[in-house]
């Protein structure tokens, strides 16, 4: 390892992070998204514009929201919309430019399954469903994704197009009719994934500190592929560390006892 | 016009077994006392519609009161699955549910259409997802000036919309703040709707840009003092995080399950509720 400990997740997490810029007006994802979209803002892209679907716009945290409608993603928002507003004048109006979304579900074209495991009129397990998922995934401008690997989550077909990727690959969203880029971005606990400009497929750019190709492969359901110039992801920088960690423990005594929140109402 | 009836009284004159219901709120605002004061009154055949079921659906499918269930996203709100909608889909327990399942923001613009007396909706949705496929209620209309091919979906016409409020002035006037969800598209939609609020105020002091239904679109408002639990009520009490942490585990076991609806919703009351965020107000 390097210098610093760190963990898998937190790995995950600060390069995912890394991802957003400044200027982007990011869509953010139950789960992990949130937590990286978070730590973007807390670091080197303090002007990054969140937006829940719960219609908080412009939101600034100070712990991770338990769920999607906390009260805090509210009072530290610069506004907070109607849902309906939220995905006709926002999502659907081609205001966002990044959708970061998490998956159940994954196949290598980035179409992502959040509905049932099985058949869907007879499912072995149901999920949740889409929600927001299936308008961010063709309405943002880019869609980033972040899930930890394993080969029940990286499959090589998924049971259900919750949200669509890029389908069979290469210009089937066009074909479609889609306009925007869809799924550009994946990281994961072991790497960071691109889509193939001409395949859209996704491949390894580079390996977190201390991950080898078979440690990838083992954990995904389809054989991957890999960048003929393969890099190694940057270390996490201290304060990349230390505020992700911040965040985390805010967040957790924030959220250990019900009748002390701490969230202010 | 609103009827400042006890809770017991509005839900019995608005509510009918058979009726299509939705109990809305977006994470905040959740109308839990109307939802359990349903459960005591055993209505049944109910088609339920929300865009986000969580715990309350999760109690009224367990107790076998629901024929239907019209969604766009079911879960227990960061924790995880609700596990008696899962034994109903999955093992028919107590009894076999049809569902219609929808994206949000197909959700959300039924629910306007329902609003502005249309019959259906659209919008630039579900291109190359599934659920068209197994959702016979997503359909495509070409726009007649573009040519472009776009959703549609039937309108969202509750017989009786359920929320819970901050506040409603004398004359029956009701104010929602904060994160405000599809509330309002969701009563003005319905047929009847029951607002249950945390207190009535003689002056709403409401910003002339706050989210306000007046009386006349409301007909039954109940005073419930902490009737959202353990959701939250903006301004008054925090989340009970720890009651959604809780649920999935009781939720888990039938037998347990039964047990804790009979002790804390068959065997309550809607004045329970005002104990239920004691604590938390104190400390909010």
């Amino acid at each position: 390892m390097s210098e610093l400990d760190f963990t898998p997740d937190e790995m995950m997490t600060i390069a995912a992070a890394r991802a957003l810029k400044n200027t982007d007006v990011c869509f953010v994802g139950i789960g992990a998204p949130s937590a990286a979209c978070n730590i973007a803002r807390l670091t080197h892209a303090p002007d990054v514009t969140l937006i829940y679907e719960s219609g908080t716009i412009g939101t600034a945290p100070t712990v991770l929201p338990l769920s999607i409608g906390d009260g805090e993603l509210c009072e530290t928002a610069v506004t907070t919309v109607s849902v309906p507003e939220m995905f006709r004048y926002w999502l659907q109006g081609g205001r966002v430019t990044v959708g970061f979304l998490g998956a159940a579900q994954i196949d290598r074209f980035g179409n992502i399954n959040t509905t049932v495991i099985g058949d869907y009129d007879a499912p072995k397990t149901r999920l949740p469903g889409g929600g927001g998922a299936p308008e961010i995934a063709s309405s943002c401008g880019e869609i980033f994704i972040t899930l930890k690997q394993s080969k029940r989550a990286m499959v090589e077909k998924i049971d259900f197009f919750t949200s669509f990727g890029h389908g069979e690959g290469g210009d089937h969203r066009a074909r479609l009719g889609i306009t925007t880029k869809g799924p550009t971005l994946m990281v994961t606990d072991l790497a960071v994934w691109k889509a193939d400009p001409e395949t859209s497929e996704f491949t390894v750019v580079s390996l977190h500190p201390g991950v080898s190709r078979d440690m990838v492969q083992d954990t995904c359901g389809w054989t991957v592929r890999f960048a003929d110039e393969l890099s190694e992801t940057p270390h996490p920088t201290e304060i990349e560390l230390s505020t992700l960690r911040d965040l985390r423990a805010r967040t957790k005594a924030a959220h250990s006892s019900g009748a002390k929140t701490g969230e202010a109402a | 016009m609103a009827h400042f009836l006890p809770l017991p009284d509005a839900v019995a004159q608005n509510l009918k077994s058979g009726d299509t219901v939705a109990f809305e709120g977006f994470t905040h605002l959740i109308p839990h006392a109307s939802a359990h004061e349903a459960i005591r009154q055993d209505v049944r055949d109910l088609t339920l519609v929300r865009m986000t079921p969580d715990v309350i659906y999760d109690q009224l499918i367990g107790m076998g009161m629901v024929r239907k269930l019209i969604f766009s996203y079911a879960g227990n709100p960061g924790v995880g699955l609700l596990r008696r909608l899962r034994d109903a889909v999955e093992n028919g327990w107590p009894h076999r549910i049809e569902i219609e399942e929808h994206s949000h923001a197909a959700m959300a613009n039924a629910y306007e259409a329902g609003a502005a007396g249309l019959p259906f909706a659209t919008f630039r949705g579900y291109k190359g997802a599934e659920l068209a496929r197994v959702n016979a209620n997503i359909r495509s209309v070409t726009c007649p000036f573009t040519g472009e091919e776009l959703a549609a979906v039937p309108a969202i016409r509750p017989d009786v919309t359920f929320i819970h409020a901050q506040k409603a002035d004398r004359k029956g006037n009701v104010l929602i703040e904060g994160i405000v969800g599809v509330q309002k598209e969701a009563v003005l939609a319905a047929k009847r709707a029951v607002v249950t609020v945390e207190e009535v105020v003689d002056d709403l002091a409401a910003h002339p840009n706050a989210c306000v239904l007046p009386g006349w679109t409301v007909s039954a408002i109940s005073v419930v003092p902490g009737g959202a639990h353990p959701s939250y009520a903006h301004g008054y009490y925090p989340r009970d995080n720890a009651s959604y942490i809780a649920w999935d585990k009781i939720a888990a076991d039938r037998g347990e399950f039964l047990a804790w609806m009979k002790h804390n919703v068959l065997d309550a009351s809607p004045e329970d509720f005002a104990e239920r965020t004691k604590d938390l107000r104190s400390a909010a």
